[in-house]
């Protein structure tokens, strides 16, 4: 590469934020005509990098500069060369499509009148045409990122900076904005994209991989999952002894990481390991071992050190769950209308005790009502719903005693202490006396939260901090667990860890239901249902649901390539019964 | 790379987009058509007040004993605060300059009205009508001190002797709405000023809308003046409308020009959109914002402001903050302007004291609010 292609220079870049430092002694540099990745957990340090490029926040010490200036002496003609599109939706909600796309026109210096082709043409590009008198506020997820990219491509900046355009983006609207940075790398535009979504990284020419404000990986992606060749392996078909046999398989000395893929369990050996004791262990479970490619989220955790192990100490201390029924929460035409609009149109399934069942749907499609509605906290408009026998319409506060709930963004008291959040909830499920002490100090053991016991929530590591929000929500030892999104914006490994729980939750009979939008995290379910636009479209084993969307081009289908071959699949479907109508 | 610090077609933008939001919202249109109607409705006909050690002057024509007790009788009262006179044109001008809230004339012939049976008033009370509820109490009170003094005095004082004419200054029928209304403007375009706008701003930060257009060419100063001028221009209207309802529907009379009242108003704006900006760049969040504004805006241009409660009547300590609140410059000039006339020597002091009010916030804004995210 010529060295005029450069587009971003970053040079020992450090940042700090009273007593966080959000970048460390960053050195990295960007192409033009690439899409460049910045990946990374959660607090690692992309926005800070994305803001500091953008001239919106100055660098503590070292350089940076963008299409040749520098980001803080020349800070004004970085505001020309860049287009920025921040990680919240920065548009004006109360203002139209066209109107937000006329002020940013302005703000850029063009002529609205004398660029008509230019807006014609971002419209074509955005697909946002039919929609130009909509006020930006009414739009879906998905369009609101595309005319935040409109907005931010007007002038046509040199270098696109984009803060997780993907989040809260459903898969099918994602592969739209993916389609567009593609068109505008291949036209030598620079494009950077931060993520934490390895699988959105996967698919950059080069990434920037940052964890804790440092760089541990700069390079296409391949380069580092190549690193995993021959270390990646499938033990096929373990079919009903699945989480067993990830406990086992992560519980091995030579494997560094692992993940059920559906049936199939999914090992990664630490570097140099031999894979002897993994076909051991396939022998004895009668499974057939089968080596497989790397992918970049493995690749990334085997960089920091690898997963965690495969035994719940929290499950261990629980008693097995015994139910009178096998069924341990069932809705029938479950239905909710707000006004006109139906959120959840007559639903119907059953979930058996101990599984692990999963909810999964494009934004909006009615996964949070149908949740809310199965745990109590939402009246059905229409239909039934219940839990371990339990009708939840009659029996609501009894069947809230028999389940556990973890919302979305942990729902911990930050101004009590960690003790103190344990006893709340414990209160909270009528726990008291000795029998209080008792499970407090189960969950402190099983979750090895001693150490924090007298910090506030806030300040806890977020792998600790759900830790804690698990723990009071399985305190009271509920035969059913409802989790709402409980890994987003997780890093994988605390990810993994997680799950390690979960699973050994669901092998001692509790029954899992979680939403989530991982598609990795569909593959833990026993089933998955799918709901789009209010109503059930799909519901089976992750397997048979990527069987069924097998088609030429793609023989191999992800769990994500199915979810959107599933949901085109019911739109076609739908516009064909119009059609028939009319 | 030379980008222009200042572009009005950046800037046009921005208030286009600015005005198109207040239009949208109807909680800025409640804000800043209803809630004033509301306000001045209220302040018309719901408010009552009670003042003490009220500045009066005593005029003592006659040199009597009667009179000279009299006279004695109304020092020694911890009610009133009194200023002796032998003529009274001393203390006319006083009333006239706010100095003194009214004065009582006892006449030459006192010891003969006092005497007589032919029914002639005994004294005659001037009172400052513009601060109606001092006037009626400088009235009432004076006709209590004469009654006391009477009986101490063992004279057989008939009530009809004491039967006072009262003449009201400047706002001859004393209604008190008279003076209420034009301070509610004040109270009106504060919180169009401070508190809408503390909000707007607030908001652009918290929904990250601020960060978008930060990183854009648009500069600071654009920023800024886009977000202020739209609201400027709504807080003159309400002022007009305000101002309609209080000519037209509570027969307010407008003594001084209008050009006079919509100049006091545009200069009260500097510091009330200033004051807005500073605290909204502060906590660029709108609810700490909104109570901020609550506290340092509105409650002081509502209590300290001389609007419901007179500045005089109040403590030391208090008067001394009084000076720093913009309102009270404002109140003060809006009285004037309705009530009295354009008197542009009251006016200047005051125009200056909110122009450097403002000046003041905005230097302190400009410094709060740097093109960047940082702090």
């Amino acid at each position: 590469m010529l060295a005029n292609n450069t587009a971003v220079v970053i040079e020992g870049v450090n940042k700090h934020f009273a007593n966080t430092k959000a970048l460390r002694n960053l050195s990295a540099t960007i192409q033009y005509g690439q899409l460049t990745g910045i990946a990374g957990p959660d607090g690692a340090g992309k926005t800070t990098l994305m803001r500091i490029l953008t001239g919106l926040l100055e660098p503590n010490a070292g350089h940076a500069t963008v299409a040749g200036f520098d980001v803080v002496n020349n800070n004004e003609a970085i505001h020309v060369v860049t287009g920025y599109m921040p990680q919240r939706f920065g548009l004006y909600e109360d203002l139209t499509v066209m109107e937000n796309m006329r002020l940013y026109a302005r703000l850029r210096g063009m002529n609205v009148a004398e660029h008509t082709e230019l807006f014609a043409e971002l419209l074509e590009f955005t697909r946002l045409g039919p929609f130009t008198e909509r006020l930006a506020g009414k739009l879906s997820g998905g369009m609101k990122q595309k005319l935040g990219l409109a907005c931010a491509l007007m002038a046509r900046p040199k270098v696109l900076l984009l803060d997780e355009p993907a989040v809260g983006v459903d898969p099918v609207s994602r592969q739209d904005l993916w389609r567009m940075v593609q068109a505008l790398t291949d036209e030598g535009m620079a494009v950077v994209w931060s993520t934490a979504y390895l699988d959105e990284a996967e698919r950059c020419d080069t990434v920037l991989l940052l964890n804790e404000g440092q760089l541990v990986f700069q390079g296409p992606p391949e380069e580092l999952t190549n690193r995993l060749v021959g270390r990646s392996f499938r033990l096929e078909n373990v079919g009903a002894e699945r989480r067993a046999v990830l406990a086992e398989v992560l519980n091995l000395p030579s494997v560094s990481d692992g993940v059920i893929q559906g049936a199939a369990v999914r090992a990664v050996l630490r570097k140099d390991a031999q894979v002897n004791e993994l076909q051991q262990l396939a022998n004895r479970v009668q499974a057939t071992i089968q080596e497989v490619p790397p992918r970049f989220e493995d690749a990334f955790i085997d960089l920091l050190g690898g997963g965690p192990g495969g035994t719940s100490a929290l499950a261990e201390r629980l008693p097995k769950v015994e139910l009178a029924s096998n069924i341990a929460v069932s809705c029938k035409h479950l239905t909710k209308r707000f006004g006109d609009f139906t959120a959840t149109n007559n639903v119907s399934f059953e979930v058996q005790k101990g599984e692990i069942f999963g909810l999964l749907g494009p934004n909006g499609a009615g996964k949070s009502t149908t949740f809310k509605m199965l745990c109590g906290l939402m009246k059905p408009t229409a239909g039934e719903a219940h839990v371990v026998g339990l009708d939840l319409r009659k029996a609501t506060g009894a069947a809230k005693g028999q389940l556990g709930y973890m919302a979305q963004k942990f729902s911990l008291y930050g101004l009590l202490s960690v003790k103190q959040n344990l006893e709340f909830s414990a209160g909270v499920y009528g726990l008291s006396g000795a029998k209080q002490r008792q499970r407090i100090a189960e969950m402190i053991k099983g979750f090895a939260l001693e150490p924090w016991l007298n910090s506030s929530p806030d300040s806890l590591p977020l792998g600790f901090k759900q830790r804690l929000a698990l723990a009071c929500a399985v305190m009271h030892q509920p035969p059913v667990l409802f989790l709402d999104e409980p890994t987003s914006g997780v890093d994988p490994i605390t990810r993994r860890e997680f799950w390690t729980h979960i699973n050994g939750l669901a092998r001692k009979g509790v029954t899992i239901m979680v939403t989530t939008h991982f598609m990795d995290e569909a593959e833990y379910c026993d089933r998955v249902a799918l709901l789009h636009r209010s109503e059930l479209i799909a519901l089976d084993t992750p397997d048979a649901l990527k069987r069924s969307a097998i088609t030429e081009q793609c023989p191999d289908p992800t769990m994500e390539d199915a979810f959107i071959y599933l949901v085109e699949a019911a739109d076609l479907a739908d516009d064909l019964k119009k059609q028939g109508g009319v | 790379m030379k980008v222009k610090k200042f572009d009005l077609k950046r800037l046009g933008a921005l208030v286009y987009k600015e005005s198109l939001q207040a239009i949208r919202d109807p909680s800025t249109l409640l804000i800043a058509f209803v809630l004033p109607v509301v306000l001045l409705f209220l302040f018309a006909y719901a408010v009552s007040l009670d003042v003490r050690d009220v500045r009066i002057g005593v005029v003592q024509e006659s040199n009597s004993a009667p009179a000279q007790q009299l006279a004695a009788a109304f020092a020694s009262t911890r009610y009133l605060n009194v200023t002796m006179a032998q003529d009274r044109r001393e203390v006319a001008e006083q009333v006239v300059s706010g100095k003194l809230r009214g004065f009582v004339v006892i006449p030459q012939d006192f010891e003969q009205r006092l005497h007589s049976q032919n029914g002639l008033p005994l004294i005659q009370i001037i009172t400052d009508g513009s601060q109606p509820n001092t006037a009626n109490y400088v009235a009432n009170y004076t006709q209590g001190v004469i009654q006391n003094w009477g009986a101490g005095a063992g004279m057989k004082v008939a009530p009809a002797a004491i039967e006072l004419e009262p003449r009201y200054w400047f706002n001859a029928e004393l209604e008190s709405r008279r003076s209420l209304v034009p301070g509610a403007i004040a109270i009106v375009m504060t919180i169009i000023g401070t508190m809408l706008t503390a909000l707007v701003v607030a908001r652009e930060w918290e929904r990250g809308t601020m960060e978008a257009v930060m990183s854009t060419p648009a500069s600071v100063v654009e920023i800024l003046i886009g977000k202020l001028l739209p609201y400027f221009v709504l807080g003159m209207l309400a002022t007009l409308g305000a101002a309609a309802l209080a000519i037209f529907v509570f027969n307010v009379p407008l003594r001084g020009s209008l050009a006079a009242l919509l100049f006091l108003s545009a200069v009260f704006m500097i510091p009330a959109l200033g004051q807005g900006l500073l605290i909204s760049s502060v906590t660029r969040n709108q609810f700490l914002a909104a109570q901020i504004a609550l506290f340092s805006g509105f409650l002081p241009a509502f209590m300290l402001s001389g609007f419901l409660y007179e500045i005089d009547g109040m403590p030391a300590p208090i008067q001394f903050i009084t000076w720093f609140v913009p309102a009270r410059y404002f109140v003060s000039s809006l009285k004037t302007v309705f009530l009295v006339g354009d008197i542009w020597a009251v006016f200047w002091p005051n125009l200056l004291a909110m122009a450097a009010i403002g000046t003041f916030f905005f230097v302190l804004a400009k410094r709060a609010t740097r093109k960047n995210l940082e702090g």
